[in-house]
């Protein structure tokens, strides 16, 4: 609602109105702030807002995101710029709240006079962010999971999403498990947008390999004691427990599962295992967890791109690895800069022209921004976490033990999208 | 929602007696402050996170999860014991919401502290190894470090009623608790009684820290929920009423634990539906009739 409400109270409403109706007359827009806006854009550096949660409970994360945007920022600058034109980010505390990412986005646009925004980390407070970007024109990269951003409700042509979507994740992680591991399967879901797409997902995947699902229960959002919730699944005798939460809601839930020995009745699946929460959480509760991820450092044994990216980020963080969010701040950035330089200008549609026709490889194997919805195709990546015995040194957390090769078949369809 | 046998009926009520000792353990130590001192601990959630970095921190210099619970509420409690000594103390007598002022403002400083010295990434604490894993508890597996935390919990909650209730010391504190002009004036020196009684009930919260530490993620944010938690138990229980924090921990335990099993997505809300009804019928709660710690 806040959301909305700041539209509303912006010029933002009657500003659209007045470029909608932009045949009407060019006298019209000539006098419209839209068109000032650009013009006070037009020096030299090219600006890219990118609000991500400092503060919130993420902070570690979105700082990661923030410093590997900075890298693709600094290595785009090294290599020339655009024709001698620098780029600079503008990193902004989101605090992982929609109106706060919106206040910010809001400024970035119009006081910061950015070219482009990237960031967020969250599924609702993106749609924020995209609101405010389409409402004003500006390409808007999303670099965390949501489904939602897809859909013709808030698609624009200004929209991309870089970072996997839950359909997508959890489908990969279903189609992997399933056929394995057991038809007998259970949902603990996150009662929020987020945790339902993550379940639609698996059930998605699931209908193809036959999957009976034995319990399905909810959780409040960031609940600290699961063990209410646990005796009701284990009654249920699944063969496979699908968490369809995240971040600590992922790692108490996993914890608490661990200790009710449910590791040792059921294999445990999670849509999308994030690395610095495996660190945090450590290797006995996440031992043996299969799930699915954007990016592993592992990566770089296989592909020569990810080899690159975690080579320059381990020269910059004494040896460490870079993480799976991390990853996707380099890509989304990365990849809006390389448009820039394919387009040879910072116009948006010429940008958004450059970012629909080119294919790119920045960290992970090649991706390419869907036509329809701009999401971004690409492959996700199924891992097993591995238990303390098995690692090499403190890094070494996952084994990679799939690939679910990049294909416009596993996503939703475009009509399916509510875009033609 | 089908598929509820009479066994998972019987674990779903022992996860919830459990739970509730969980729940008694988080509110003991508020409980205990606002009774004796009538001090509303807005840091009671600060302290109890305190706790549970200290015991990463200990747990990481002496390796021993044994070591790390005794030295805990040690340190915790002696934080305490500076804190009411010179921020708390100089408020007595100057009406209840100063001290709640002061104590909140005190929570925002520890845990951005905390904050500053260990990062905003969670920590990583593993259940000891000799309570590990589940047992057979004849209706289902159940966790045996939660086993281990009933018996925690017992033993401090029996300790705290002895020692309240049966030591001569108990004795003054209660008579200070009623009435610390006439202790005053029989000479005993009153302000010693309340800073022992804050640094215990700091040291216990630093202790449920700790013991949660295994089950739930060590993070600066993590005593938010739990002050939330340990006043719904107190104001449940009756203000001040020890008796009253362990029944009404353990009937927010079970309250939680049944919804959960029915209405599992209203799970967080049941406590307070539950609190909102007891005030609404009793609003000095269940045990808050007969004085401060009856």
């Amino acid at each position: 609602m806040t959301i909305k409400n700041e539209n509303m109270s912006s010029a933002g409403l009657s500003r659209r109105k007045i470029i909608k109706g932009a045949a009407a007359g060019a006298g019209v827009l000539a006098a419209s702030p839209f068109l000032l806006n650009i013009a006070g854009a037009a020096d030299d550096t090219i600006k890219i807002g990118f609000p991500v949660p400092l503060t919130g409970p993420y902070g570690s994360e979105a700082k990661e995101q923030a410093l590997c945007a900075q890298m693709a920022v600094d290595e785009f600058n090294a290599a020339g710029g655009l024709n001698g034109r620098m780029a600079e980010l503008l990193v902004r505390d989101d605090k992982l709240k929609s109106g706060e990412a919106a206040k910010r986005t809001q400024e970035l646009i119009e006081k910061d006079k950015v070219h482009f925004v990237a960031g967020s980390l969250s599924a609702s407070v993106q749609l924020a962010v995209n609101t405010i970007c389409a409402d004003r024109e500006i390409p808007y990269v999303s670099i965390s999971q949501s489904d939602a951003i897809n859909e013709a409700k808030n698609f624009t042509k200004y929209t991309f999403h870089e970072a996997m979507n839950p359909h997508m994740t959890a489908g990969a992680v279903g189609r992997y498990v399933f056929p394995k591991e057991g038809k007998r399967v259970a949902f603990l879901i996150a009662d929020y947008a987020y945790g339902h797409e993550m379940a639609r997902g698996f059930k998605e995947a699931g209908k193809a390999a036959g999957i009976e699902i034995v319990a399905e229960v909810s959780h409040p959002l960031a609940t600290k004691d699961y063990s209410t919730f646990l005796p009701r699944i284990q009654a249920a005798k699944p063969d496979v427990l699908c968490l369809c939460n995240f971040g600590y809601d992922q790692m108490n839930s996993l914890k608490q599962a661990t200790s009710f020995g449910m590791k040792d009745q059921m294999r445990m699946v999670a849509p999308a295992l994030l690395y610095n929460q495996r660190r945090a959480g450590g290797a006995a509760a996440y031992s043996n967890v299969i799930g699915g991820t954007n990016f592993y450092w592992g990566l770089e044994d296989s592909i020569p791109s990810a080899k690159k990216f975690v080579d320059a980020y381990r020269k910059l963080n004494a040896g460490a690895p870079p993480s799976d969010y991390g990853a996707y701040g380099y890509a989304g950035v990365g990849g809006l800069l390389a448009a820039v330089k394919a387009a040879g200008s910072t116009d948006a549609d010429a940008v958004i022209a450059a970012m629909e026709s080119t294919p790119y490889d920045l960290y992970k194997g090649e991706q390419h921004y869907r036509k329809c919805d701009h999401q971004s195709v690409q492959s996700v990546y199924i891992i097993e976490s591995k238990a303390e015995a098995d690692m090499a040194n403190e890094y070494d957390v996952f084994k990679i033990v799939a690939e679910d090769k990049a294909s416009e078949d596993v996503l939703r369809s475009c009509s399916a999208l509510g875009l033609g | 929602m089908n598929g509820i046998t009479l066994e998972l009926f019987v674990m779903q009520m022992f996860t919830g007696l459990a739970l509730g000792t969980v729940f008694v353990l988080m509110a003991v130590g508020l409980s205990l402050i606002f009774g004796l001192l009538t001090v509303v601990n807005f840091a009671h959630g600060a302290f109890y996170m305190v706790g549970a970095y200290v015991g990463v921190f200990l747990m990481g210099v002496t390796g021993n999860f044994w070591v790390s619970l005794v030295l805990v509420p040690i340190v915790v409690g002696t934080l305490g014991l500076v804190i009411e000594r010179f921020l708390v103390r100089p408020l007595y007598g100057r009406g209840i919401d100063y001290p709640l002022l002061l104590t909140f403002g005190l929570a925002l400083v520890l845990v951005e502290l905390v904050r500053i010295i260990f990062g905003l990434e969670g920590q990583s604490f593993d259940v000891p190894e000799v309570l590990s894993g589940a047992v057979n508890i004849g209706v289902g597996y159940f966790p045996l470090y939660r086993l281990f935390l009933i018996g925690v919990t017992s033993f401090i909650v029996f300790a705290l009623w002895l020692f309240i209730e049966k030591t001569s010391y108990g004795l003054i504190i209660r008579a200070g608790a009623r009435d610390p002009e006439i202790v005053r004036i029989l000479g005993v020196d009153i302000s010693k009684v309340w800073l022992i009684v804050f640094a215990i009930g700091t040291g216990v919260a630093g202790l449920a820290g700790v013991l949660a530490a295994p089950m739930r993620s060590v993070i600066p944010d993590m005593g938010s929920t739990v002050l939330v938690e340990a006043f719904v138990v107190t104001v449940v229980g009756g203000m001040g009423s020890l008796v009253g924090a362990v029944v009404a921990g353990m009937l927010v335990g079970v309250v939680v634990a049944m919804t959960s099993l029915f209405w599992p997505s209203l799970a967080d809300l049941s406590m307070f539906v539950l609190m909102a009804v007891v005030l609404l019928v009793r609003p000095q709660g269940l045990f808050g009739q007969k004085g401060l710690m009856g």
